[in-house]
């Protein structure tokens, strides 16, 4: 392989692959995830002479990128990832465009075939700068040694400043190789978060003092100036809808919390969407999970829109008063001179519309979630995987302090919440790093259990919801679909997993119905070790409220009951939502 | 952007961008992935090293112009956006195209030739090819007005523009020239920002 630096790869004879840990190691990351490969083999050489940091091998790429998306979002400071070419790189796919949705700050480092072999179909070549153009942030292929570390460092300057995502840099071997000898760069200072203008801050003010019922509607943009926002929804006495992405800014326990908006969100939520006249949207995106039909959002609303990230603005839904600002400098300057305008009114109808809401008394899905989020500290941190389990969590779940709910809220991905939770886990080794997942979901990252036993990461508890069903497209089936159950039945196939478990040294329980599951969840988390529950319930639960996909947020089911006696329709359309309204 | 408000317009935006492998494949790329439509295209070098210039005529209403810019802005590719309908420019389109000729058609069609000032580029036996400079509708005018004739091929380069006066685009101070600037100089947002909208 051309030049090789072999045992004399110190610090002081330094190649490529030396000057990108010593980069890393300035940056202050202690911890990558990675799998090894031929064309990243002189990074993990040298990684042998970087103790300070600490390589975790993860069982699969898509592994090791989730679980340094569960790092960066349990701390906010940026994870990093490590693969090979080609198949390497290729498994990182997923967890890019996850963390580029959910606008993680994420650093994907690549090996690639050499220079001279790139672009002839080379052994393992993929171009995965190609491949990830439209789901990174920026992304580069390094071209000369002496660029390699200044690279990195702009790398992590993007993938941080601004609204945060991944950047990947794809390193060809030979410079990996080569002797480097130049400066090592340190951190870049962070910009300046933008702070709105003050005539828009006027302007916002007057209008929320003009409202006569007035929401608050907090993104993911939102989860580092909770505090601020707090003070704000406080001091004006508005209520507050977190979406998936935000739960945690504002503290549930809070009488002014509403709960998530959107297809899965509360009663509470949607209806004071629906019903608002002012409605100031901070740090979010206006999915459509959160929106419904955009056209029968908000409609009464004048809707103010903070957000760092100018195109976001206006991009969906219509905007009275656009305001470009970081959220936390938002939430200061609304804060001062506000007027605690209390709306009786408004008050004593949302107080109506959260009196709605249903807390699951029979055994099923959403009583062993509660049983189980309800044992859960304020700053244990609650990863989830996707699908009905993750719709109940986020309805079940209190949350009281921001990046303590992990969550692939953007891309859906199933087999996010099980490695997530090792890496935020391995973030905070004090507190327990709970996932809740689907017998479907953890099958697809289910390997990572060794990653446990490896690393004697002991704070890791999963639970595992098991319906023996894919049950969230098997509830869309049910309402949508006549209930044509095509290829969602998992319950024969289903391996033991207790057994599982156990096969990597990993202790299992199981609870079966409502008397075991105390007792089960107790010893699960009192086990001194990393553990997994698996809570076997009936098949045909179904997660409501709901907005059928297509139906404005004001034709939302509310209970089970009212979706099972609307008319079946044979095709996705909003039926069974119209002979809820007509009811309503 | 709903279908209510649409009315098909054109827009023709300046971007200039690091002279980066696959820069181009990356604007492009955006464009595709949000479905706004390229009606022309034109890239070349500037007097900065480092740096290319992008002529692009986007159609669609303003809202989706305002948001092809907003995320444009977002490359790190990217040095600046001119929104040309903030301000006086000139454009500039070249054509070439290859008319078909009869000895009955020979006289008229070098008499209009000549009437949109077009220089002749290439004789041959039954055809002569035109190169056309203007705006675009000069080069429409004059494409109209030989197509009777048969007109054989057109190939147009795309528009071209520059802002009117005496002021750079890039502002020197924001570009020295020399490569290593490529990287911090031209980080501030503000600076790129300007010629958008400002809204906020
Ligand atoms: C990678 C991936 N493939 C497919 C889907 C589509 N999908 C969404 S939810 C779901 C079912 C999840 O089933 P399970 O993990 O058992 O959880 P449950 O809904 O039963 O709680 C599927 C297949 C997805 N979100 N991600």
């Amino acid at each position: 392989m051309g030049q090789s630096n072999g045992p004399g790869d110190s610090r002081r004879e330094m190649n490529g692959a030396g000057a990108l840990w010593a980069t890393l190691a300035n940056h202050g990351i202690t911890t990558v995830f990675g799998y090894p490969g031929g064309a990243i083999m002189p990074v993990y050489d040298a990684l042998t002479f970087y103790p300070e940091v600490r390589h975790v091998l993860a069982r699969h790429e898509q592994g090791a990128i989730h679980a340094a998306e569960g790092w960066a979002k349990a701390t906010g400071e940026i994870g990093v990832c490590i693969a090979t070419s080609g198949p390497g790189a290729t498994n990182l796919v997923t967890g890019l465009a996850d963390a580029m949705l959910d606008s993680v700050p994420l650093l994907a480092i690549t090996g690639n075939v050499a220079r001279h072999l790139m672009g002839t179909d080379a052994f393992q070549e993929a171009d995965i700068t190609g491949i990830t153009l439209p789901i990174t942030k920026h992304n580069y292929v390094v071209r000369e040694v002496s660029e390699l570390p200044r690279v990195i460092a702009e790398a992590i300057r993007i993938a941080r400043s601004g609204r945060p995502g991944p950047v990947l840099v794809d390193i060809p071997k030979d410079i990996q190789l080569a002797a480097f000898a130049g400066e090592i760069p340190v951190p870049h200072a962070r910009p300046e978060a933008p702070q709105p203008l003050p005539e828009v801050v006027a302007r916002a003010q007057e209008l929320l003092r003009s409202a006569q019922r007035p929401v608050m509607m907090l993104g993911g943009g939102t989860v580092d100036a909770a505090p601020e926002l707090t003070a704000l929804a406080r001091a004006w006495d508005i209520p507050v809808i977190t979406t998936l992405m935000g739960l945690g800014s504002f503290p549930s326990s809070d009488p002014l919390w509403l709960g998530m908006p959107g297809m899965h969100g509360s009663v509470a939520a949607n209806r004071a969407i629906s019903e608002a006249d002012v409605l100031l949207g901070i740090g979010l995106r206006f999915d459509d999970r959160v929106t419904g039909r955009v056209n029968g959002f908000a409609p009464k609303a004048s809707i103010i829109h903070v957000d760092l990230d100018a195109a976001e603005i206006g991009k969906i839904v219509r905007t009275h008063l656009p305001v470009r600002s970081d959220a936390r400098e938002a939430a200061l300057a609304l804060t001062e001179g506000a007027q605690k305008l209390e709306r009786p009114e408004w008050r004593a109808q949302i107080e109506e519309w959260k009196s709605r809401t249903v807390m699951p008394e029979h055994w099923g899905a959403g009583y062993a979630v509660k049983a189980v989020v309800d044992r859960l500290e304020p700053d244990d941190i609650l990863s989830s995987d996707v699908g009905q389990h993750q719709m109940l969590a986020a309805q079940l779940a209190r949350f009281e302090k921001p990046r303590r709910w992990i969550n692939s809220g953007g891309l859906g991905t199933m087999g996010f919440g099980f490695p997530a939770a090792i890496g935020a886990g391995m973030a905070e080794p004090g507190v327990r790093s709970v996932v809740i997942a689907g017998d479907g979901g953890f099958q697809m990252t289910l390997q990572e259990l060794a990653t446990l036993k490896m690393y004697d990461i002991r704070n890791v508890k999963i639970c595992i919801i098991n319906n023996s069903f894919l049950g969230m497209v098997r509830q869309w089936q049910e309402l949508f679909h006549e209930k044509r159950y095509s290829e969602v039945w998992l319950g024969d196939s289903n391996p033991d997993f207790v057994k599982l478990a156990e096969a990597y040294n990993v202790p299992g329980y199981r609870a079966s119905n409502a008397e075991e599951l105390p007792a089960a969840i107790d010893a699960w988390l009192n086990d001194p070790h990393s553990a997994l529950l698996e809570v076997v319930v009936p098949n045909e639960h179904g997660v409501f409220p709901m907005v059928p996909a297509g139906a404005a947020l004001y034709e939302m089911i509310e209970t089970e009951a009212k979706a099972v006696s609307a008319e079946p329709t044979t095709s996705p359309t909003t039926a069974a939502a119209t002979e809820e309204a007509k009811r309503a | 952007m709903t279908s209510e408000t649409f009315q098909p317009q054109d827009h023709l935006i300046s971007i200039l961008v690091r002279d980066e492998p696959r820069v181009l494949t990356r604007i492009t790329a955006l464009f595709g992935r949000r479905g706004y439509n390229i009606r022309s295209l034109s890239v070349g070098n500037t007097e900065h090293p480092g740096v290319s210039r992008m002529t692009i005529v986007v159609s669609g209403d303003r809202g989706v112009v305002e948001q092809a810019i907003k995320q444009l802005e977002k490359l790190h590719d990217v040095v600046r956006i001119i929104d040309h309908s903030l301000e006086k420019y000139v454009d500039r389109e070249m054509v070439l195209v290859k008319v078909s000729l009869t000895p009955e058609t020979r006289v008229e069609v070098r008499q209009i030739a000549e009437d949109f000032r077009s220089r002749i580029v290439d004789v041959g036996r039954h055809a002569l090819t035109f190169e056309v400079t203007g705006d675009e509708g000069k080069i429409t005018a004059f494409i109209e007005q030989m197509r009777p004739f048969g007109i054989l091929e057109t190939m147009r380069t795309g528009r071209v523009a520059l802002t009117r006066g005496s002021n750079a685009d890039i502002p020197t101070q924001v570009y020295s020239g020399d490569s290593a600037a490529l990287t911090p100089a031209v980080e501030p947002r503000e600076e790129k920002a300007r010629g958008v909208p400002n809204l906020f």
